[in-house]
């Protein structure tokens, strides 16, 4: 464990600026992988979702893409750039605007041993297809006593972008890391988007991949192993991205920059935070979870969706119940507002959680006045 | 020389004694068993098409085939009526959708097709299921909940499956096996396997939005889809004219064909589905309504006489049901005695009584398969039971 974690630290040196941190005791071993970081490849995440889909569909000629501007357009994001040269229309498939129709003839493309990549525009237009996705797809396997299962990704942008107002903001993790007979991914770096992309593709069984439109142009550094094409994460692990003794803090998806960053500023403050990284929304790792407080006893959750019933919420009665003579200050959870996201900047800035707010949550749980 | 051709009348219970009648015993007896003579009968009511041709009314037929069809659809209605009574006595919980009375449409498709076509239809799925090539055990033992049900016990009456004779459930949702179908059509297209899919629904299904944007890809692409409205005239307690502003069912297709069908017909249907695969497989979709009708209410809890007279439902089994009508076939045709089927329906009689007794048999499942088959590969993680702390399992 501790051996990843300097590694990935080496990896993230140049992105991180660690000298600057103060994290002095992680310092002297991330040196010893400088040469390793300068070497350490830049991909966006728009260009790992790229790559992770042209090679599974160069291996698999059972992938195939379907959904609204994937093909001509090259993607309503571009995600999906030069995939139609390349495979041709009969394996990039462009879909009218009508999810429930094209949800179900992918589930149905599933059902025959097809591996469909159906992509939403954004997972609110994913709300048409619902029934597909729980009722078709997630339940199959179970109700055919596994005759029948369903290898199938539904993958698009998720949760809020920027002033797209109520329609277009919601996140749905919480929803679908509900429902059993799914599995729910959500990527941060290029480096997760690309491992659990592939893995998803691979996976037998229907896959949520939640990705975040304000994340596919920014940059990470990629490891050698990352950008070979047999690349793959496990499905159900999460990752610690920066080790710590003082409070845990939780997070997926965009979250994971914004609790980083808090990281830095309560670091300043003499607070260590170690921070998770939660990859899978569900499988969820409550065994990464725990283990980390345990060690902090203290627990900050951070998500974008709203908070009633919220992933933060089952992440913290999973640590009350497994942890509970560990922890030294109650849980707390940071989420987006419980409201339907306002259009003003000022509003939608308030109703979406902020790198302040983690600060101030997690020096609550270390008794610390803000 | 063996007879070949029975001229049809309008009315659909007549029909002209054939040569052979006049044949002596002997020869009939040895002409009914020829199972490569063709026999061409016409269908009690010419085809309506939409958009295409309509296929001839005379259909290709074998006295081994008509045989078959009256014993495969004796089966299917005693199942059903054995099922009813199986509810009654409480053996069989939750929901039960009977299919008496449209047997012919299940019968009929099956002959013109083969098991790599695939099937997907709603939740009157059981006769389909055995049509597939499903067995009595599998359907009771589901029924009833055991372990030697088609799905285990853990599926129930609207969840059989049978993938590899092409039987694709089995589904609780109306309309959501619609678009379902035409996504099995496309992975037969992409896969090239020169296969079709039939995707049944009913007429209360046919007004589902869904239907149409599968249809609308279907035709886009040119997929080998065959929808095939099974229009029983109610869509559970509400007739058709009160919920359709269209019940032509078969034109609702717009820029897609279709074909009206008697459904209580076999041959009818035999033909029309032939017809309709041959259609798919080089121009894309084509919309099939049957016109049948179902005996029983929506499900075991209609009583099914509270939207529709028992005069009206005494009358169809009177003129059109589907099972008399291949009886005068046989007899007319000298195929068999009427001895003869009654020995088959006292026969398939017993077979449906071991069955059940087999079925009820079979044990129930085991606590663990509670967890099993959530995923096809769980990475051992950890699922719950209503008590957490108590019940816990690894998903393997």
């Amino acid at each position: 464990m501790w051996g990843t974690v300097r590694q990935r630290l080496g990896g993230y040196s140049a992105y991180y600026s660690l000298q600057r941190i103060g994290l002095g005791h992680l310092l002297n071993s991330s040196k010893c992988y400088s040469s390793e970081a300068a070497a350490a490849k830049k991909m966006t995440v728009r260009e790992a979702l790229n790559s992770a889909l042209d090679e599974e569909m160069s291996a698999d000629p059972k992938v195939f893409l379907m959904g609204e501007e994937v093909g001509e357009y090259q993607g309503a994001y571009k995600i999906s750039k030069g995939l139609l040269e390349k495979y041709g229309p009969e394996r990039v498939c462009d879909t009218p605007i009508t999810e429930a129709g094209f949800t179900g003839i992918g589930v149905g493309a599933a059902y025959y041993g097809l591996k469909p990549v159906v992509e939403f525009m954004t997972f609110n237009f994913a709300m048409q297809a619902m029934d597909h996705i729980i009722n078709s797809a997630a339940k199959t396997n179970y109700m055919s006593a596994g005759q029948i299962s369903v290898p199938i990704v539904f993958r698009g942008p998720n949760g809020a972008a920027a002033g797209v107002g109520a329609q277009h903001s919601q996140c749905y993790a919480a929803w679908y890391g509900s429902c059993p007979g799914l599995k729910v991914l959500a990527p941060y770096s290029s480096e997760d988007t690309r491992g659990l992309l592939k893995a998803a593709i691979r996976d037998p069984d229907p896959v949520i991949f939640l990705e975040n439109e304000l994340l596919y142009g920014e940059s990470f550094p990629v490891s050698a192993e990352a950008v070979d094409s047999s690349f793959c994460l496990p499905i159900g692990k999460a990752k610690i991205e920066i080790e710590g003794k003082d409070v845990t803090i939780t997070a997926f998806s965009k979250m994971v920059g914004y609790a980083l960053k808090a990281a830095e500023i309560l670091a300043k403050e003499g607070i260590s935070a170690e921070v998770i990284n939660l990859r899978s929304i569900r499988p969820l790792d409550r065994a990464t979870i725990n283990a980390s407080v345990r060690k902090t006893n203290r627990l900050v959750t951070v998500e974008e969706g709203f908070p009633q019933h919220g992933v933060g919420a089952e992440i913290c009665t999973s640590v009350i119940e497994e942890s509970f003579e560990y922890l030294d200050a109650p849980v707390e959870r940071i989420a987006g507002a419980d409201v339907p996201m306002p259009y003003a900047a000022n509003l939608e800035r308030m109703a979406l959680p902020q790198v302040e707010d983690v600060v101030r949550a997690a020096k609550r749980t270390c008794y610390r006045s803000v | 020389m063996a007879l070949a051709h029975v001229a049809s009348s309008t009315s659909r219970s007549n029909l002209l004694r054939p040569i052979s009648a006049i044949i002596s015993p002997n020869l009939r007896r040895q002409l009914s068993t020829d199972d490569t003579r063709t026999l061409t009968i016409e269908t009690s009511v010419p085809f309506t098409s939409h958009q295409c041709e309509s296929p001839s009314r005379s259909v290709d037929t074998t006295p081994s085939e008509l045989l078959s069809f009256f014993r495969d659809m004796a089966t299917m209605r005693r199942m059903e009526i054995a099922a009813d009574s199986l509810y009654k006595a409480k053996l069989i919980r939750g929901f039960c959708h009977l299919y008496d009375g449209q047997e012919a449409v299940a019968v009929g498709m099956e002959s013109a097709i083969t098991k790599k076509d695939s099937i997907i239809t709603a939740y009157r799925d059981h006769c389909t299921f055995l049509g597939r090539g499903g067995t009595l055990l599998q359907v009771f033992s589901e029924l009833m909940g055991r372990i030697d049900g088609c799905s285990k016990g853990k599926g129930g009456s609207m969840h059989f499956y049978k993938k590899d004779s092409g039987f694709y459930g089995g589904h609780g949702i109306v309309g959501a096996q619609v678009p379902l179908g035409c996504g099995l059509a496309f992975a037969q297209k992409y896969k090239k396997d020169g296969t079709v899919t039939f995707a049944l629904y009913g007429d209360g299904a046919a007004n589902q939005g869904q239907l149409f944007e599968a249809l609308n890809i279907s035709a886009l692409w040119d997929l080998p889809a065959i929808l095939v409205c099974e229009n029983n005239h109610y869509g559970m307690g509400t007739a058709e004219w009160r919920a359709a502003k269209s019940p032509a069912y078969y034109k609702r297709g717009d820029y897609v064909p279709g074909l009206k069908v008697d459904g209580m017909d076999a041959l009818a249907v035999k033909q029309a589905c032939k017809f309709a695969k041959e259609h798919a497989l080089k121009n894309g979709p084509i919309i099939l309504e049957m016109d049948t009708y179902r005996y029983h209410g929506h499900s075991m809890s209609d009583p099914g006489s509270t939207y529709r007279t028992r005069d009206e439902i005494s009358g169809v089994r009177q003129e059109r049901d589907p099972i008399e009508r291949v009886r005068k076939l046989i007899l007319s045709h000298d195929l068999a005695t009427e001895k003869e089927l009654k020995d088959t329906e006292k026969e398939v009689r017993k077979l449906v009584d071991d069955a059940i007794a087999q079925a009820k048999e079979s044990p129930m499942p085991e606590p663990h398969e509670l967890f099993s088959n959530v995923y096809a590969k769980g990475y051992g993680v950890e699922a719950f039971g209503a008590d957490r702390k108590e019940v816990r399992a690894v998903l393997p």
